[in-house]
């Protein structure tokens, strides 16, 4: 398909106006927080901010930490067939041979 | 007035029959009237026990109905109607009636009324899901039934001994509150737990349900676990421990989800992180929270299929699921993204779509019974399901970078199957009143304060941000083709490994010992011969045979030559 239609994120531009129009979002949100008065039930609420900041920081810390641990977590994507296979192949050779004969 | 009180498993299990003795059209037919008419005759009837049996001085309660019963059968029937839909284009006999049958297993489950029928029940949605994962075909896939069935059969297996146990100490099989003050009580505990994906008994969700078929996947997502919610329910609402454990599964596995690769893999870590929510709203056992917790049930059984509907769309059309190989689908597959988009918003609790109105009632519980950290726990968990469910399926799918990958979108009776999940996430999302009809009970609450809205809206908008700076910093872990090593690594790789050792130790010990007893023997045998021939005193040498036959037929003549001289 040569002459395909650029899909709408492909051009800078848009994905500049949606960003934009998030980021304005976001300070309207913290706004807000000014205007509208909430019924808290835990204090920490009554502090300006509280979500948004709980949001971002545990977003951020969520990123953070699972990143950690992909460094002793992550394996091969053929890890739990690794062996399975070179079982297969030594049983294969191992045929070939003749060493598994039972007459031996 | 209705006059037939069939049980809603009833209609599945004939369902199943049927379908196995038709085929094309006519099966179709069946399938989707099924689920229809099984939906109507439950409507029709009215609470109470409706069929009761003795066995062994026992009474047995298969098909009893009340309003948690009742909100499960409902959702059931929605959910096997929207997967029959989605399989419609199959063409796939075992998948068919294992579909039927899973179905009918879990409407039994939620309607049996003591815990052996329920036993049996808990036993068939085991053996009729696992085709489900089988019908892949794969080695891969037969290896992950297999494991799934283990499991599962596992936790049958200590209900069933569980229920002996309760059937001693009570002289009832009856399945109501069971608590934790008995051997009994804690044996069901953990069959339950374990088909509610507890943390550490929680591998065989994610390890098995990305490994079934496009459509079987969807159905499995519906039934095994919320079936394991009711029951918690039913028997143990209240238990502080499942607050415990029910908060740390809505966070423990966002983290594998941010790191996983396979798309449908990470949406089985979030279902345990929904389920979560579920479990700590029954742990809570306030009116305000079990409502919670069955309301959450009913809507993530939507969400979450339409959630899988969609990846399974993406599989079924371009045979990839994995994110590092996928991307930029929104060009051409427009409505399965837009679909997408609808589940991720209702998983992530956005005011106006469907999982807002259930989880801040969980939440709203935990706040007002005093807990302060498991609410904490469970905004985070709320952040983070947003983060891999709201945001990194739809981007990485249908966003990202361009794949190259130009497939369409799927077949209409998917895309009608995800058309109708989507218009319930919204439906319920905005008139959440028909729903809370439903509940088992009237607490008159209200999602759509200004307090809940803002918040929400402020963590997930905030939530997004963070998504966005990360990856524009770069900081943003990519997707890579990888496994990522969880429970299972224990009983895939070191139990097996441990074995493998221990039994060519065991091999070589029991080698050693034979040959050593041999050599023993060897000596003493050769002792003793040296002795026989040495001293010629000892009780045999070495004569040879022929001489022996020889002396033989010398003492026969003798004797013959005797008896002929009388």
């Amino acid at each position: 398909m040569k002459d395909e239609k650029p899909g709408l994120f492909d051009s800078p531009r848009n994905v500049k106006i949606l960003l934009g129009g998030f980021y304005i979002c976001c300070i309207a949100l913290l706004v807000l927080d000014f205007v509208i008065h909430r019924h808290i039930i835990h204090r920490w609420e009554s502090l300006w901010g509280f979500y948004p900041l709980y949001g971002f920081v545990g977003c951020s810390i969520l990123v953070f930490v699972a990143t950690w641990m992909r460094s002793f977590l992550m394996r091969d994507e053929d890890y739990y067939e690794k062996d399975q296979h070179s079982d297969n192949q030594q049983k294969q050779l191992a045929t070939q041979k003749g060493a598994n004969d039972v007459d031996d | 007035m209705w006059m037939i009180e069939l049980p809603p498993f009833a209609p599945f299990f004939i369902g199943a029959l049927l379908v196995l003795a038709t085929s094309g059209v006519l099966r179709a037919a069946i399938m989707l009237v099924v689920p229809i008419l099984g939906a109507l005759n439950l409507w029709m009837t009215p609470e109470g026990i409706h069929l009761q049996l003795m066995f062994l001085d026992y009474q047995l309660i298969p098909y009893r109905l009340d309003k948690l019963s009742l909100m499960f059968g409902y959702i059931f029937h929605i959910a096997a109607l929207l997967g029959i839909i989605y399989s419609l284009h199959l063409r796939d006999t075992v998948q068919q009636v294992s579909a039927m049958l899973y179905a009918g297993s879990g409407l039994g489950a939620v309607f049996a009324g003591d815990l052996l029928s329920l036993f049996v029940f808990w036993e068939l949605l085991a053996f009729t899901s696992v085709f489900l994962i089988w019908a892949r075909r794969s080695q891969r896939s037969f290896a992950a039934g297999m494991r799934y069935l283990i499991i599962q059969v596992l936790s049958g297996v200590i209900l069933l001994i569980g229920a002996i146990f309760y059937a001693k100490e009570h002289n009832s099989l009856a399945f109501d509150y069971i608590g934790l003050d008995s051997v009994a009580g804690w044996l069901i505990f953990i069959a339950f737990g374990i088909k509610c994906a507890f943390p550490f008994a929680h591998n065989w969700l994610t390890d098995a349900y990305p490994e079934a078929t496009v459509t079987g996947t969807v159905f499995l997502s519906a039934f095994t676990t919320k079936v394991a919610v009711y029951s918690l329910a039913r028997g143990y609402p209240g238990i502080e421990l499942l607050v415990y454990i029910g908060a740390a599964m809505t966070c423990f596995p966002i983290f594998f989800a941010v790191i996983e690769n396979d798309l449908r893999r990470v949406l089985a870590y979030s279902l345990i992180n929904q389920v979560g929510f579920m479990v700590v709203g029954i742990g809570i056992g306030t009116a305000l929270a079990i409502n919670g917790a069955v309301s959450h049930a009913f809507n993530d059984v939507i969400f979450k299929g339409l959630l899988f509907m969609s990846m399974g769309a993406v599989l079924h059309m371009t045979g990839r699921i994995n994110g590092s190989e996928l991307g930029g689908l929104y060009k051409t597959m427009p409505k399965t993204t837009v679909f997408c988009i609808i589940g991720a918003a209702s998983i992530s609790a956005f005011p106006l779509f469907s999982g807002f109105v259930s989880k801040s009632m969980v939440m709203s519980a935990a706040l007002e019974e005093g807990y302060d950290w498991i609410w904490l726990m469970l905004l985070f968990a709320s952040a983070g399901v947003f983060h891999h469910a709201g945001i990194k399926i739809p981007y990485f799918a249908f966003f990202a970078h361009d794949s190259g990958i130009r497939a369409n979108d799927p077949p209409l009776n998917m895309l009608l199957a995800m058309g109708i999940a989507a218009t319930l996430c919204i439906g319920i999302g905005v008139y959440p009143q028909a729903m809370y009809s439903l509940l088992p009970f009237d607490t008159g609450y209200n999602p759509y304060d200004a307090t809940h809205v803002l918040a929400q809206t402020q963590l997930l908008f905030f939530s997004a941000l963070a998504f966005v700076w990360l990856n524009k910093k770069g900081l943003y872990p990519p997707e890579l083709p990888s496994t990522n090593l969880d429970i299972d690594w224990f009983y895939r790789k070191v139990f097996p490994k441990a074995l493998h050792r221990s039994s060519i130790m065991i091999i070589k010990l029991d080698s050693n010992i034979r040959q050593s007893a041999q050599q023993k023997m060897e000596t003493q045998l050769s002792w003793i011969r040296a002795k026989c021939q040495g001293g010629k005193e000892g009780a045999s040498g070495n004569y040879p045979l022929g001489s022996m036959t020889l002396w033989v037929a010398v003492v026969l003549g003798v004797y013959l030559f005797l008896s002929v001289l009388k």
